[in-house]
């Protein structure tokens, strides 16, 4: 075991004492989730009945069809997400005043606002026929206002010299931009960004409220359309679309650690590698 | 534009506001007691317990706050758990938020030197003061930072329960669009309210980092 800010490396005594306290940890655990095992088994949740809409290929279509819908909304907002952001973070870095101040206000504005209150506003005012598009540009104008300020501390941590050197070569503002400052910057901010775009995938759930048919609102339906002895199958529809979700936003993170590894061997191209 | 003042509005807007900062203030606290329980196991020498930490911050920062609260709303009474709107909305709200707080902890305590605890143990100090004298101060500080952006989003977050029967701003907004008045005119209203709200809390930390900070 590797030494921690915390406690010294045990000797062979405080081993002992940390087995014990391993056995105990895992006698509780086990207690506990025994205890939500039994709770849920008398109370029926484990009755073939409240899994029995799962066997039918039509549910399983539609929760294949929710969860297309859930990417969908997805791709569409990371996209928009994306270039709304690089449009903010440009005129945050602008020179000029008069289109600085502008974007600052507009991402502090959507950051601070909550996301939910402005979909439903879309949602009530405009698109009430096409929720996913409230969806997709509330998720759009939220996340693309995170996603500039991403970029822009990006930006901004480049080290000074680089654009000083660039401007005493001659090159012009967009120059440096495109060809020193933005190629270094995407490295650094690769992690931060595809942690929010994983926050971007948790919030279509938010499509639920508007009556979007993602993944969430495919659960509900399928819940509300069995009835069984121990009333709608709710327990089990979570127990079958949480690990989808989760699923997901994990296959998302590992291409953000993916990512940032391959960052990092390039970055450290030139120095020897440490064995 | 004055919608907050006609009729009883102003009394339905201002209760609205007030469940918003309960919620949020309360399931602030439960995700602060929650979040360091959580990093304490994950810090803990003890297999089992860093096993337990892990699974649970990552299960619970990889599910949706929506289906965090429909789970809580519609799958606690199929188990004879009967709990008000507001324990729901704040269990829901406090689990989530919670495994956010512990893994800010966790990475504060990991950006302290090892160094530093080693040279505390040399000089002979108790393992209760290396903590409290040496680490969690350093930590402290630096965790304060990424700690207000998670406190920030909460009430921004809390919207949520309005859609689960907590009546808060959100679902001000709902009866007030319900009422027929300019969607617009009511946004405004809702947004000032949380502007309000972030900015408060936006507020408590920066003066909280001015108080911590070393030197200047």
């Amino acid at each position: 075991m590797q030494a921690s800010v915390l406690y010294e490396v045990p000797g062979p005594r405080t081993r002992r004492r940390y087995q014990l306290f391993g056995v105990l940890a895992a006698a509780v655990l086990a207690g506990l989730g025994w205890y939500v095992y039994d709770a849920l088994a008398s109370n029926g949740q484990f009755d073939p009945a409240m899994w029995a809409p799962f066997e039918y290929t039509t549910v399983q279509q539609r929760i294949l069809d929710g969860v297309r819908d859930t990417l969908t909304a997805f791709g569409l907002a990371a996209l928009f997400s994306l270039l709304w952001g690089a449009l903010l973070a440009t005129g945050r870095l602008s020179d000029h005043r008069w289109l600085r101040w502008p974007a600052t206000a507009l991402i502090e504005f959507f950051r601070a606002m909550s996301l939910l209150v402005m979909i439903f506003a879309l949602y009530q005012a405009v698109f009430s026929a096409q929720p996913m598009y409230a969806l997709v540009l509330g998720l759009t104008l939220y996340n693309g206002a995170v996603q500039a300020e991403i970029i822009r501390s990006g930006i901004q941590a480049v080290p000074r010299g680089q654009h000083e050197a660039a401007y005493a070569l001659g090159l012009r503002k967009s120059q440096v931009m495109l060809t020193i400052l933005l190629p270094q910057a995407v490295r650094s901010m690769l992690p931060a960004m595809i942690g929010q775009l994983v926050v971007t995938l948790k919030d279509t759930s938010l499509g639920f409220l508007i009556t979007y048919t993602e993944l969430l609102y495919i659960g509900k339906l399928i819940a509300n359309n069995t009835s069984t002895p121990h009333g709608y199958p709710y327990i089990p529809v979570i127990m079958v679309i949480a690990p989808i979700y989760i699923l997901l936003c994990l296959a998302l993170t590992a291409l953000a650690r993916w990512i940032e590894s391959r960052g990092r061997r390039g970055s450290n191209r030139r120095t020897p590698a440490a064995a | 534009m004055g919608i907050p003042f006609e009729g009883n509005n102003l009394s339905l807007f201002w209760h609205g506001f007030v469940q918003t900062v309960l919620l949020s203030g309360a399931s602030a606290l439960l995700a602060l007691v929650l979040g360091t329980l959580l990093a304490a196991c994950r810090v803990s020498p003890v297999p089992v317990l860093r096993a337990f930490g892990t699974g649970w911050v990552g299960v619970f920062r990889n599910t949706p706050l929506t289906l965090l609260f429909f789970a809580v709303t519609f799958g606690l009474p199929r188990v004879d758990v009967h709990l008000s709107a507001f324990v729901c909305a704040m269990l829901a709200l406090g689990c989530y938020t919670g495994s956010f707080v512990c893994e800010v902890l966790r990475a504060g305590i990991n950006t302290v030197p090892i160094g530093q605890a080693e040279a505390a143990r040399s000089l002979g100090m108790t393992f209760g003061q290396t903590l409290t004298l040496v680490v969690l101060p350093q930590a402290g500080r630096a965790v304060l930072g990424p700690l207000s952006s998670v406190f920030i989003a909460l009430p921004r977050n809390s919207a949520i329960a309005g859609a689960f029967n907590v009546a808060e701003l959100y679902s001000v907004q709902q009866t007030l669009s319900e009422q027929g008045y300019a969607i617009f005119a009511i946004f405004f209203w809702i947004a000032l309210a949380y502007l309000c709200i972030s900015a408060t809390v936006g507020l408590l930390f920066r003066g909280l980092e001015r108080r911590l900070a070393v030197g200047a």
